[in-house]
């Protein structure tokens, strides 16, 4: 019975704190949270921002690699599209060239060829002439001493010896020309 | 009546004489601070070393990739800021709160936890001083915020006046809501907390010491019952420990809702 009232005295101070024990609570639960929310989770919050930066990081940094390779694909492609097209313009000028020598020299030659011809053709002509004209005074010549001859007799005078033999001539010329040029 | 109640089976039934714990120091005896170096406050400075220690150690070079005891640590505060502070108090201002809701709940969780743990045997939870300081941190701290967030005269307007309620209702329901802010949320929290462990702490007493009880009966066949009662003490130690998570769990979001409505007017 006695047990009984001593519960029920006590009965009231469980719900009746101790000042000494509010003391305590206070500060352990000061210390604990200063200690805590100071030194422990702050750093955590930074963890947690510098994992966040690495995987985005990561990712920005494999986005960037991405984007550099696409561009020196580009750049490599438009190269080889450059290349291709400065190898067949070097080609068609390649022939283009070729082409233009090609008849730079058949042009020449046949300059060349046509200027030999006509250098022969003057010097035939200017040989024919000088023949012929070798051949005429030889000729009357030849005509007047062989007739001196044949006839016996001299045809000294020689104003009408050479109206004769040049009378002669050109009776000979007459259709020697007409032939000659032929 | 002992002043002892560690020695088994001192007496029976138990009662509220159960939670009183000598002061270790003998010359503090009879003084006020007779009290402040008990098994309780032992225990206490126990938890603050244990919690202070492991998270310095777990979080002595923190690295992206986490080490085992980092990782630890990083997920008890992630489940407080991710799962209670970000949900409750919402993205922008949650973070600002984890740091204080992850201390209070680590620290009410190891405190309730000394209730199961073999020679402890108590949580400093169980005597009321404990949840009242605690209480009162979080009454401090979301009065606080409120005013700081909303300015006086708003945050007790947004606190007392229910917005959309009819005009003539308000003469009851601004007294009951100032009533609720003023005295019914701290000592809710205070009482809600003691209560579990306090009680917890009884069951646990009653079959523990109630086995003990009847194993010395004079009847030999209460005996076999004595077991039966032990068996219950380790049931009851299992659900305790389920209580005790829960109860560190919901003081730490009802702190949470406080601090929201204290940040958010809308509420």
């Amino acid at each position: 019975m006695t047990s009984y009232i001593a519960a029920e005295e006590h009965g009231g101070s469980i719900l009746i704190p101790p000042v000494s024990e509010i003391i305590v609570g206070v500060v352990a639960f000061a210390v604990i949270l200063f200690v805590l929310a100071k030194f422990v989770f702050p750093r955590m919050e930074e963890t947690f921002k510098a994992r966040v930066e690495a995987i985005e990081g990561g990712i920005e940094r494999a986005n960037a690699a991405q984007a550099e390779a696409n561009e020196l694909l580009e750049q490599y492609k438009a190269q080889l599209a450059d290349a291709r097209t400065e190898a067949a313009r070097i080609r068609d000028e390649a022939r283009a060239d070729a082409e233009a020598i090609r008849q730079d020299v058949l042009a020449k030659a046949r300059e060349e060829s046509d200027r030999i011809i006509a250098a022969g053709q003057e010097n035939l002509r200017t040989q024919r002439e000088q023949l012929v004209r070798e051949l005429r005074s030889e000729i009357g010549t030849l005509a007047v001493d062989l007739a001196g001859r044949i006839v016996g007799e001299s045809l000294a005078d020689e104003a009408r010896s050479r109206g004769t033999v040049e009378r002669f001539i050109a009776e000979i010329d007459a259709p020697a020309a007409s032939g000659g040029r032929r | 009546m002992s002043k002892s109640p560690n020695v088994l089976a001192a007496e029976f039934p138990p009662g509220v004489e159960s939670f009183d714990f000598g002061t270790l120091v003998p010359a503090l005896e009879g003084t006020m601070w007779a009290q402040a170096v008990t098994k309780i406050t032992l225990l206490v400075w126990l938890s603050v070393a244990i919690l202070i220690v492991f998270f310095l150690v777990a979080y002595r070079s923190p690295k992206v990739v986490p080490t085992k005891g980092q990782w630890i640590a990083e997920s008890v505060y992630g489940f407080v800021r991710d799962g209670i502070a970000k949900d409750i108090i919402g993205n922008k201002h949650g973070v600002r709160f984890a740091p204080y809701l992850t201390t209070l709940f680590v620290f009410i969780l190891l405190n309730n936890l000394w209730g199961i743990v073999p020679f402890a045997q108590i949580s400093p939870n169980s005597h009321i001083a404990f949840p009242i300081t605690l209480a009162l941190f979080t009454y401090v701290l979301y009065f606080a915020v409120g005013i700081k967030a909303q300015g006086l005269g708003h945050y007790i307007k947004s606190s007392i006046w229910v917005s959309g309620a009819p005009l003539w209702v308000q003469p009851i329901l601004v007294p009951i809501e100032l009533f609720q802010v003023l005295l019914l949320r701290p000592a809710t929290l205070a009482i809600r907390l003691f209560a579990n462990m306090f009680a917890g702490h009884m069951i646990l007493l009653v079959f523990t010491l109630g086995g003990v009880a009847l194993m010395n009966a004079d009847a030999v066949f209460l005996k076999p019952v004595a077991v039966l009662s032990w068996g219950m003490a380790i049931v009851m130690t299992l659900f305790e420990l389920f209580i005790l998570s829960l109860q560190a769990y919901v003081f730490t979001l009802l702190t949470a809702t406080y601090l929201q409505s204290s940040v958010d007017p809308a509420h």
